[in-house]
């Protein structure tokens, strides 16, 4: 759709469109640019570009941050989960969108209740529960509780997918001969397949994100993922900001770049659970 | 068939039902997460009741969602149709920018705004002071702190809203708009009368979930002011958390959790009324 305006109604437009991609950006450009700096530079002025590119802040930030070993964990974590959500998930919204069982519906209400439920509602009784069966640094836990939390978004998002395939497709193959789960495996999941990428993208960036229970859950130095262990870097009081400012972007910017190459996917996931077309 | 729904229900079950029932069971205890636990009936209501900063804590949630309620649905309202405006090529520039604020983790967002911004030695806010002007970090005043960890999240989230409602706009009917267009309506007359009505279910399930949301926001006050100065940004989820981890007073961080609850439950409510109608 495109409306027509006047030229005075064209450049109001673009000024006030321009100062969000401003306030968007600015932020983002003060992370880059100091990034490249020594303290004392960021001290002197935030805004001032780099005499030099310090590239050596990102060795620094990479060894302080201890991301050869925090980024294993957090891709460990990430990949755990995708795979885990995804299987489960889809499973879960094929039954749901077929109306496979009786108690469809309720199951449905069921799962849309825990989108909202508070994680301080279960986080406590789970932790300690966790702490006695010593499950507390175990990073598969922590990708089961990922799980349990990300997947009823999953399956709402999938089931639209599912939706969309004609009956007759199914049908069609349940008259050759295939049994539920070869129609499943073999039919279904192949046609939903993009789905089940949007799914995997937006988990994933949830996942590599996620800071509250990673923070709970994954204490030991040799298991924190890459934000915790950032978070933990820049809380250190004697701050060097140049070299904190470079592990931040070392862990921004993989995301950024999927991001950029796939925004069509990630923007219509992210929201396609709250825009009905 | 069930059997495809096993694994998820059983994840579910054991990750968030049982502990959520355990978390109200534990509302009615003493526990300091290691001895046996104590009844105490509503002991820990009652010493809520009479706790200063879960008062605060609890007014600062209600500040909060009336913030998200109006601003960032505002901004994203308005960015959103004037995208309506622009040529599809320029449209989809601006969404992707506004959207990266949403694609970052929320501990490297508060550490960029805590560092680089609000930081009265390497942050903007700062070098602006060393230049002379009255300026000063909000985290550090009691009176403006849950508006300066506010402003943050602000940031973080109004290029999401705005994603969200241009995708809604852009599914309104042509023939309304055109219909409205041969009929004269000015640019604002056509939002007034026909694009915000189209978007209003979108609209109220964005409401709904910040209300939830509002209730739930964590790590942002966790990371920029731990809840201080004195309290003074101290939300509902931030104080269960430490009642928990902290003072080791499990059963009061339970009751906080289900004063919590209480106010998602009204809004998921609406929420599950909305998406049911919708969806099923």
């Amino acid at each position: 759709m495109r409306l027509v305006e006047s030229r005075a109604t064209l450049t109001i437009t673009y000024v006030v469109l321009g100062i969000g991609l401003f306030t968007a950006l600015f932020p983002i450009v003060l992370l880059v640019l100091n990034s490249l700096k020594s303290a004392q530079e960021i001290v002197q002025n935030p805004l001032a570009l780099p005499e030099v590119f310090r590239f050596d802040n990102f060795a620094r930030a990479w060894k302080d941050a201890r991301f050869s070993q925090s980024f294993v964990n957090s891709a460990t974590l990430t990949g755990l989960t995708i795979v885990l959500v995804c299987s489960t998930g889809s499973a879960a919204a094929y039954v749901l969108a077929r109306k496979k069982i009786k108690a469809w519906k309720v199951v449905t209400f069921y799962l849309l209740a825990t989108t909202t439920a508070p994680i301080q509602l279960f986080l406590f009784p789970l932790y300690f529960g966790f702490a006695k069966l010593g499950l507390i640094n175990n990073v598969f836990a922590v990708s089961l509780v990922y799980t349990a939390i990300y997947s009823p978004f999953a399956i709402m998002l999938l089931r639209t997918y599912f939706l969309a395939v004609p009956a007759e497709i199914e049908e069609a193959a349940i008259i050759d001969g295939a049994s539920s789960w070869q129609v499943f495996t073999r039919v279904m999941l192949p046609i939903v397949s993009p789905g089940i990428l949007t799914v995997a993208l937006i988990i994933g960036l949830y996942s590599w994100n996620e800071f509250l229970i990673a923070t709970t859950f994954l204490q030991k130095q040799d298991k924190l993922t890459a934000v915790v262990s950032f978070f933990l870097l820049s809380g250190q009081y004697s701050s060097d900001w140049g070299e904190i400012m470079a592990a931040a972007l070392i862990i921004v910017l993989p995301i950024v770049v999927l991001f950029v190459f796939l925004q069509r996917r990630f923007i219509e996931g992210m929201a396609g659970g709250s825009v009905k077309g | 068939m069930w059997l495809y729904l096993v694994p998820t229900l059983a994840i579910n079950v054991v990750i968030i039902l049982i502990p959520a029932l355990l978390t109200i069971a534990l509302a009615f205890f003493q526990w300091d997460g290691i001895s046996a636990p104590v009844f105490i009936g509503l002991g820990n209501f009652v010493a809520l009741w009479s706790d200063g900063p879960f008062w605060t804590a609890l007014e600062n949630n209600l500040i909060w969602t009336a913030i998200f309620l109006t601003v960032p649905i505002a901004m994203g309202l308005l960015a959103a149709s004037l995208l309506l405006i622009v040529p599809r090529r320029g449209s989809t520039l601006f969404q992707v920018v506004y959207f990266l604020p949403v694609i970052i983790a929320t501990a490297i967002t508060a550490r960029v705004w805590q560092g680089m911004i609000y930081s009265p030695v390497t942050g903007v806010f700062g070098y602006l002071q060393k230049l002379g002007l009255p300026i000063v970090n909000p985290l550090s005043q009691t009176s403006t702190a849950l508006f300066g960890v506010a402003t943050v999240d602000l940031w973080h989230w109004w290029g999401f809203l705005c994603v969200i409602f241009f995708a809604a706009l852009r599914q309104v009917p042509q023939e309304q708009i055109e219909a409205a267009r041969i009929e004269g309506a000015s640019f604002w007359q056509m939002m007034r009368y026909v694009l915000l009505p189209g978007i209003k279910p979108t609209i109220m399930l964005m409401m709904i979930m910040t209300v939830i949301w509002s209730f739930l926001v964590f790590d942002f006050v966790y990371i920029l002011t731990q809840g201080g100065p004195a309290f003074s940004s101290e939300v509902l989820s931030t104080l269960a958390y430490r009642k928990a981890f902290y003072d080791l007073n499990v059963g009061q961080a339970a009751a906080t959790a289900l004063v919590i609850s209480l106010f998602g439950l009204v809004a998921t409510f609406f929420y599950i009324r909305i998406q049911s109608r919708e969806s099923v």
